[in-house]
């Protein structure tokens, strides 16, 4: 029973923070027509960055909230850099900028190695938030509570920004049809940097707040990265509705896959994202995919 | 028997129905023409026939055998060939090798990957015939990349033709050619023997006019006129829909 | 047509005596490694650079194959079994890697591939029975075909060359064969190579198994060169690693895999024995080739031939009419 509902809350919790790594990364693709596999990198980069914050850089410690905002600010002009100065110029050549994504990402994993070392950092929960919550027999970990309401108030904020705001609705007409949203005045290569950073800071604020779960550690942004790619083959690109409901179903079959099955976890993992991929290539909410 | 018979074709794009139950009878031998305005759907049709698109009913034979069901690749094979009005051939290569492609894509041989490609000296030489037909035998060594545009033209048409095809579709073989160049292309398709069917698809009426036996007239995905040059021309309707704007 | 002869004649002549000048076994240990990842190179530049499929999933084939060979040795079998039994594992393989993937064309294509290379790297992580896991496979010694020990360094390399210019030999017949022909077809105009008669769906999948049975050879090199076979050499980094040499060198040519191989490994030789961060120049290049040579370095050093040669031809030219 414990073992059962515990398993339950760890999977909607590693939901919710999939859901934060993956809603940029969808939009990226919806909008861009491009996975960027520089994902997991600016997850592990936002991670890294929060962490040492909070372990005390030169001597002073800051608060984990403090941490996670800088954090999130500096890798979403990361991002806005990247978008700007490297893929822009490939602009139409989708190829070259998977490629440059990935060249990309393999740089940040070696600078990410080089600053912080090989071991693992460990990341303590904000003191407020340690602890756990009782019902009944059972006892939640407060912090892991905390992360799905951070979640559902990040979800409702997006759904919120795409859908009754005039930004969101100039990025839902890119994601629907570029040329078109162009045509009608829409400054799409503007969009694009937006979308960018957008997606950069959500994955790195997401590497923050899952950092007191996960560890940060090397080779985390190839951990992280498949699972994004997944969820957004299940759910669909560009779909919001798509990313939420994907990182759920992933955020189970990941936990009880590692719990039940951890011998082929891996392959319980895929498996519904190859069996998207052949039967419905758009993904469950998603439209056709280039 | 008819070379080619179209029984109430019909094809929707969402909720745009783009065919709507067309029927076309082309006897052997005819030179058909079908002119229409723009978005009346011929290039839709032509696609349709070689299986591009696949129409949501109806029915497509060619001397008698049902292409409904044959996927595109295998109607080429049963000898339908067309041509593009948006040219799409490959840039690379020379024009020699681009017609080499079109006369191995009937041979077994494509599946071959041992010999050597342009060591094959009945695909050359039939590739290298074709391009003499078509007036572009002295440069078929030049790479596509150099071509003009008329040039493009006569070596899709050459590729049509060395398929030798029982029907050929021509989608506008005059589109965006100068004057001269629309006299030689002229001149070539009335150098195509009769035992080719020819369906050609024309904007412009009046430089068609005479290379027609029949002509269908095409408004809104179906044929509204039907019949002779002299018939059509007279025809009330086809001064309404097409002539009369 | 002589002057590509000469240079033929040259590498000829300079690879089959590596082990005479090179400085020691070290060098023609590295001269092996660049041979067998050109095979790979080779094998994803059909796909990649011949038929316009980019494939992120090669080094999962790469490593099967590995891994085959490995397992199968380990159940006592005898190396010529071992090598037929990877290599008919390796091209099972890879028909299911094409017929799952060849679904899609473009980035679609690129993201199954990526995603079957994932399962593929999980799996080898996490079937800790049947791969060892973290721990690998290990090997213990090499064959000995006609009583000659591969053990031997040089031995070895002259094997590797052998298998090298054998699969250089039928890469390059492939390619200009008239299948090949189709093939660079389906990758320029898909869908007038289908209104001209062609089978795009199976011209492609007949490639993808040539570029299989490439690299599953490549990958019992490796692991007969390494006697040994982990995870990691499935990992999406080694996909990149491959493709980066597809592209550095020039994809769609013979010559641009084999200069990507070998610019890859010597860089990975040179540099790791200075400093670890080998990861970060591999990043870098992948960077700056796309920026700076998108078409790779054979072609793109020819372009530049050319143009140099073709500016002099015309100054040469108004130089002759100006004087006249």
């Amino acid at each position: 029973m414990t073992f059962w509902s515990l398993l339950t809350v760890n999977s909607i919790t590693f939901g919710g923070l999939l859901f934060l790594l993956s809603a940029g990364f969808s939009l990226i693709f919806g909008l861009m027509r491009i996975p960027n596999l520089t994902h997991g990198s600016l997850f592990m980069l936002g991670a890294y960055v929060g962490a040492t914050m909070v372990g005390g850089l030169i001597g002073i410690s800051t608060d984990f909230w403090i941490a996670a905002l800088v954090a999130t600010i500096v890798v979403a002009a990361f991002g806005a850099v990247i978008e700007r100065f490297l893929l822009r110029q490939l602009l139409g050549n989708e190829r070259a900028q998977v490629l440059m994504t990935l060249g990309i990402s393999l740089m940040v994993a070696d600078f990410c190695l080089m600053v912080w070392g090989g071991d693992p950092l460990n990341m303590s929960t904000p003191a407020h938030l340690g602890g756990f919550v009782r019902a009944g027999p059972l006892a939640f970990p407060l912090y892991r509570l905390a992360i799905i309401v951070i979640a559902m108030i990040f979800a409702a904020a997006l759904w919120y920004l795409l859908d009754r705001t005039r930004l969101g609705a100039m990025i839902r007409a890119g994601v629907d049809d570029a040329e078109m949203a162009r045509v009608v005045g829409i400054r799409v290569s503007r969009l694009f940097t937006i979308v960018f950073a957008l997606g950069a800071g959500l994955a790195a604020f997401a590497g923050v707040i899952g950092g007191p779960i996960l560890s940060v550690y090397p080779g985390l942004d190839q951990d992280m990265l498949p699972l994004a790619l997944v969820v957004v083959i299940l759910g669909g690109t560009g779909s919001l509705l798509g990313s939420f409901v994907g990182s759920l179903i992933i955020g189970f079959i990941y936990n009880f896959g590692q719990a039940l099955l951890p011998e082929l976890a891996y392959f319980v993992l895929f498996l519904p994202m190859l069996l998207v991929l052949i039967l419905r290539p758009q993904g469950l909410f998603g439209r056709q995919m280039p | 028997m008819t070379a080619l018979s179209i029984k109430g074709l019909v094809k929707s794009f969402g909720g745009l129905r783009v065919t709507r139950g067309l029927n076309l009878e082309v006897a052997p031998g005819e030179r058909h023409l079908i002119i229409g305005p723009n978005g009346a759907g011929k290039t839709t049709l032509f696609n349709q026939i070689t299986g591009e698109i696949t129409p949501d009913g109806g029915s497509i034979s060619m001397f008698g055998t049902e292409l409904m069901h044959v996927p595109s690749r295998r109607r080429t094979h049963l000898g339908l060939s067309r041509t593009y009005q948006i040219i799409t051939l490959f840039p690379h290569d020379t024009l020699l090798h681009n017609v080499m492609l079109s006369l191995l894509g009937l041979d077994k041989l494509r599946w071959n990957p041992l010999k050597r490609f342009d060591a094959q000296r009945h695909l050359v030489d039939r590739a290298q015939a074709a391009l003499d037909q078509v007036g572009l035998g002295d440069i078929a060594q030049r790479p596509l990349s150099e071509t003009s545009y008329g040039e493009r033209r006569r070596v899709e048409i050459a590729m049509a033709l060395v398929q030798g095809p029982k029907v050929l579709l021509l989608d506008e073989p005059y589109a965006g050619l100068s004057i001269d160049e629309r006299r030689d292309v002229q001149a070539l398709l009335a150098t195509i023997p009769r035992d080719v069917t020819i369906v050609m698809i024309e904007h412009n009426m009046d430089v068609a006019l005479d290379f027609a036996d029949r002509i269908s007239v095409m408004y809104f995905g179906e044929v509204i006129v039907e019949g002779t040059r002299a018939e059509v021309v007279a025809n009330p309707r086809t001064k309404e829909v097409y002539l009369g704007h | 047509m002589t002057g590509r002869l000469v240079a033929l004649t040259i590498g000829a002549i300079v690879l089959l005596t590596v082990p005479l000048w090179m400085p020691g076994i070290y060098y023609v240990n590295v001269t092996s490694q660049i041979l067998f990842y050109a095979i790979f190179a080779l094998g994803l530049d059909v796909l990649a650079g011949y038929a316009g499929l980019t494939s992120l999933g090669h080094a999962a084939l790469f490593g099967i194959a590995s891994y085959a060979t490995g397992y199968i040795l380990g159940l006592g079998a005898g190396h010529t079994v071992a090598i037929i039994g990877a290599m008919v594992i390796g091209l099972i393989s890879t028909a299911i890697f094409a017929a799952l993937s060849l679904r899609a064309t473009g980035i679609g294509f690129i993201m199954i591939t990526l995603a079957l290379g994932e399962i593929l790297w999980g799996l080898a992580y996490r079937w800790i029975s049947m791969t060892g896991g973290d721990n690998g496979i290990s090997l213990h010694g090499r064959p000995a075909p006609f009583g000659i020990a591969l053990s031997d360094a040089n031995a070895f390399y002259y094997a590797t060359l052998l298998v090298f210019v054998v699969s250089l030999a039928a890469a390059y017949i492939f390619i200009h064969s008239p299948f090949g022909a189709a093939l660079r077809g389906t990758r320029d105009q898909p869908r007038r190579m289908n209104a001209l008669g062609y089978h795009v769906w199976m011209i492609r999948f007949w490639a993808f198994m040539f570029s299989g049975l490439l690299t599953s050879i490549s990958g019992i090199l490796f692991v007969y060169y390494n006697q040994f076979i982990s995870p990691p050499t499935l990992a999406l980094t080694s996909s990149a690693e491959v493709l980066l040499m597809v592209i550095a060198g020039g994809a769609g040519s013979l010559f641009g895999p084999i200069v990507g191989a070998a610019l890859v490994v010597i860089v990975k030789s040179i540099v790791s024995g200075f400093i670890e961060r080998w990861n970060f120049l591999l990043g870098a290049i992948f960077v700056a080739i796309i920026i700076f040579m998108p078409d790779g370095l054979v072609p793109g050093t020819q372009r530049l031939l050319r143009r140099w040669r073709s500016a002099a031809k015309t100054a040469k030219a108004a130089k002759t009419r100006s004087a006249s």
